[in-house]
C-alpha cells in the first residue's frame, strides 16, 4: 500500500516552543517528519510539516483531534490533513 | 510537492472564506420496492434506504475529519415516489404513509434531508401523479426531513398547465398546512422545468429512473471563496475578473471531486456527478449577492445585475468543468433569497424585486428560490409566476425552478424565520394584476419549435 502523506500546518503568534511541542507529540505517536518549512507572514508564525503517519497507531482524524488540543495549549492553530486535499486543489 | 503558501491558501479558504462541501447526496433507486401491498412496500422502502445509507453519515464525518474540510450535509435522494407508489396507493393518505416512512428512514440513518417525494408530469399526470401532488401539503406538514419536487415542463414536451394550476393551489395549501411553523412546508417544495435526474441539492433532489441503483453525487459550495478572490483584483478588467473566478471555481470543485471519490470508494457506491453550483448560506461572507456587489454593483438588483450574474455563472462552469470527471445536476450560481444574507439585504433595501429575480433566472441556475410572498396571494397568481418561470426554462433549454413561500397571515415588509441553512425571508411584493383567465385554461403549452431536433 502506498504511504499516505499527511500535512500538518501551524499558524499563530510566534512564541517559544511551538516546534518542540508539535515534534514531541509526533515523536510520541511514531509520526515521521519528512520536511519542515517555516516562515513569518504579517507577524504571524506559519509552519508546514510533511509527515508519514503510516507507522502511527492513530489515524489522521485522531491525530488531527489531538494536535488541535496541543495547539490550544500553546496558543496556535494546528491542522492535520491528508495531503490529497492540497494536491487536488493545487496540482493538475 | 505542496508548499507552505498553497497549504495556507487552502486552509484560509476553509477557515475564513466558508469553503465547504455542501452535501454528499446518495441517490437510491426504489424501483425494486414497488409492491401492490402498501404496508409491504413501506417496509421494503425503509429497509432499502436504511441498508444502503447505513454508513453514509459516518463516512461523511470521517472524510471531513481526515481532510479537514467541512461537509455540511449528508442527504438522500430517491426515485420519484409517484412512480413507486402508483401500484399501492389509492388515496392521498396512502401516499402520506410513504412520506412518513421516508422521514423515519432519514431520521434513523441520520441524514439532514431526503428528497424524491416527487412526480414527473411535464406532459401529463397519471392518477398516481395527481394523488401524490394532492398529498404534498399533508405530507410536508407531517414530516420533517422529506423534500418534494414536481417537474411540470421541459423543452422537449412543453408545459403541463393543468399541473401548473394544481401546483399553485398546492403551494397555497402547503403554506396553510404549515402556517404554525412559518410556512416551512413550502421551503421543501420545488416546481421544476427540465429537472435534472442527478441533482444533489434540496429541495429538488430526486434519483432519476435513468440512474444506477445507488449513486453518490456531491454538491460543492464556495461563494465566500470567490468573493475573497475577487476582492484581491478589485477594479481590474473583465479578463482578470473572469480568470479569477475560473481559477477559484476550479479549486473549489477539485475539493468536491476528492470528497466524491473518497465517499464513492469507501461506500462502494459509484460516483455520479459533481454539482458545481455556488450555493450560498445565510452565514455572513457566504453570499452570491456579495460577489455581484464586489463586481461593482451598489446593491444586488441594480442595473447590471443580470450581466454580472451571467458572467459569474459562466465562469464558474468553465472553471469547474475541467476539475471533475463528471459534472451534472444544476451547476451554476444559486440565487435563493432567504438563504443568502446579501440577497436578504438587497430585498429589504428594495433594490431586488421578484421581477428582477425572474430576469436573473434566465442566466443562472436555478430559479425563483426561497422567496416569501404575501400570504393572501391568490393561487392563480402563484400558478402564473410558476408558468412564467417554466417558460424561461422551456425556451432556453435550461433548468428553472420555483420555490415560493406564501407567508400566511403576513404582508409585505414582514419576515419569515426558518433558521439553519434555510435562513429568513422578507415578504416581497407581488404584481397585483390577475392572470386568472390565463391559468384557468386547460391543457398544455406545446413544446417550442427548437425542441424538434431529430
Amino acid at each position: 500500500m502506498e504511504t499516505k502523506k499527511t500535512i500538518i500546518t501551524v499558524t499563530g503568534k510566534d512564541t517559544v516552543g511551538i516546534i518542540a511541542a508539535v515534534c514531541n507529540y509526533l515523536a510520541e505517536n511514531n509520526v515521521n517528519i519528512e520536511d519542515i518549512s517555516q516562515t513569518i507572514l504579517q507577524g504571524y508564525f506559519h509552519m508546514m510539516m510533511i509527515t508519514d503517519t503510516s507507522r502511527s497507531d492513530k489515524n489522521t482524524a485522531e491525530l488531527a483531534a489531538d494536535l488541535e488540543k496541543v495547539g490550544e495549549k500553546i496558543g496556535v492553530a494546528i491542522h492535520c490533513q491528508r495531503e490529497d486535499i492540497f494536491d487536488m486543489m493545487h496540482r493538475i | 510537492m505542496i508548499n507552505i503558501f498553497e497549504a495556507n491558501e487552502t486552509n484560509n479558504m476553509i477557515e475564513n472564506e466558508n469553503l465547504d462541501v455542501r452535501t454528499i447526496t446518495m441517490g437510491i433507486s426504489l424501483l425494486d420496492c414497488i409492491d401492490s401491498d402498501l404496508d409491504r412496500m413501506n417496509k421494503k422502502i425503509y429497509d432499502k434506504i436504511t441498508t444502503k445509507a447505513r454508513n453514509l453519515v459516518k463516512t461523511g464525518e470521517d472524510i471531513s475529519a481526515e481532510f479537514g474540510i467541512p461537509i455540511v450535509h449528508k442527504r438522500i435522494s430517491v426515485t420519484p415516489i409517484a412512480l413507486i407508489g402508483g401500484a399501492a396507493c389509492r388515496t392521498t393518505d396512502d401516499f402520506v404513509s410513504i412520506a412518513e416512512t421516508l422521514d423515519k428512514a432519514a431520521h434513523d440513518v441520520g441524514v439532514n434531508f431526503l428528497g424524491g417525494y416527487s412526480a414527473l408530469v411535464s406532459k401529463g399526470m397519471t392518477p398516481a401523479d395527481e394523488l401524490l401532488i394532492r398529498s404534498i401539503p399533508k405530507a410536508l406538514a407531517k414530516t420533517e426531513l422529506v423534500c418534494s419536487s414536481v417537474n411540470v415542463g421541459s423543452t422537449r414536451t412543453g408545459i403541463n398547465m393543468d399541473a401548473v394550476r394544481l401546483l399553485g393551489e398546492t403551494v397555497t395549501n402547503t403554506a396553510r398546512a404549515t402556517r404554525d411553523n412559518d410556512c416551512l412546508g413550502c421551503a421543501k417544495l420545488v416546481i421544476f422545468c427540465n429537472a435534472p435526474d442527478d441533482n444533489p441539492f434540496m429541495a429538488g433532489a430526486f434519483h432519476g429512473v435513468t440512474e444506477a441503483d445507488t449513486i453518490i453525487n456531491v454538491g460543492v459550495s464556495g461563494p465566500g471563496v470567490v468573493k475573497a478572490a475577487l476582492e484581491k483584483v478589485h477594479g481590474e478588467s473583465f479578463e482578470v475578473l473572469c480568470e479569477t473566478i475560473k481559477k477559484t471555481a476550479f479549486k473549489v470543485t477539485r475539493v468536491g471531486q476528492l470528497v466524491a471519490q473518497e465517499a464513492s470508494h469507501r461506500l462502494g457506491v459509484p460516483f455520479g456527478i459533481i454539482d458545481l453550483s455556488l450555493a450560498p448560506t445565510p452565514a455572513v461572507g457566504d453570499s452570491v449577492a456579495d460577489i455581484l456587489e464586489e463586481m461593482g454593483l451598489e446593491s444586488t438588483g441594480a442595473p447590471g445585475t443580470t450581466a454580472a450574474l451571467a458572467l459569474l455563472n459562466d465562469q464558474v462552469k468553465k472553471g469547474g468543468l475541467m476539475a471533475s470527471h463528471y459534472v451534472g445536476g444544476l451547476s451554476g450560481a444559486f440565487i435563493p433569497v432567504s438563504e443568502d444574507q446579501g440577497m436578504i439585504n438587497a430585498a429589504t433595501r428594495g433594490s431586488l424585486t421578484i421581477e428582477k429575480l425572474e430576469a436573473m433566472t434566465c442566466v443562472c441556475s436555478v430559479g425563483l428560490d426561497m422567496i416569501a410572498i404575501p400570504g393572501d396571494t391568490k393561487s392563480t397568481t402563484i400558478s402564473g409566476i410558476i408558468a412564467d418561470e417554466m417558460a424561461i426554462g422551456m425556451i432556453n433549454a435550461k433548468t428553472t425552478a420555483v420555490r415560493l413561500i406564501p407567508a400566511i397571515g403576513k404582508k409585505e415588509g414582514d419576515r419569515l424565520e426558518f433558521g439553519g441553512l434555510l435562513g429568513s425571508a422578507p415578504v416581497m411584493p407581488v404584481n397585483r394584476f390577475s392572470c386568472d383567465e390565463f391559468v384557468s385554461r386547460t391543457g398544455r403549452i406545446p413544446a417550442p419549435v427548437h425542441s424538434f431536433k431529430n
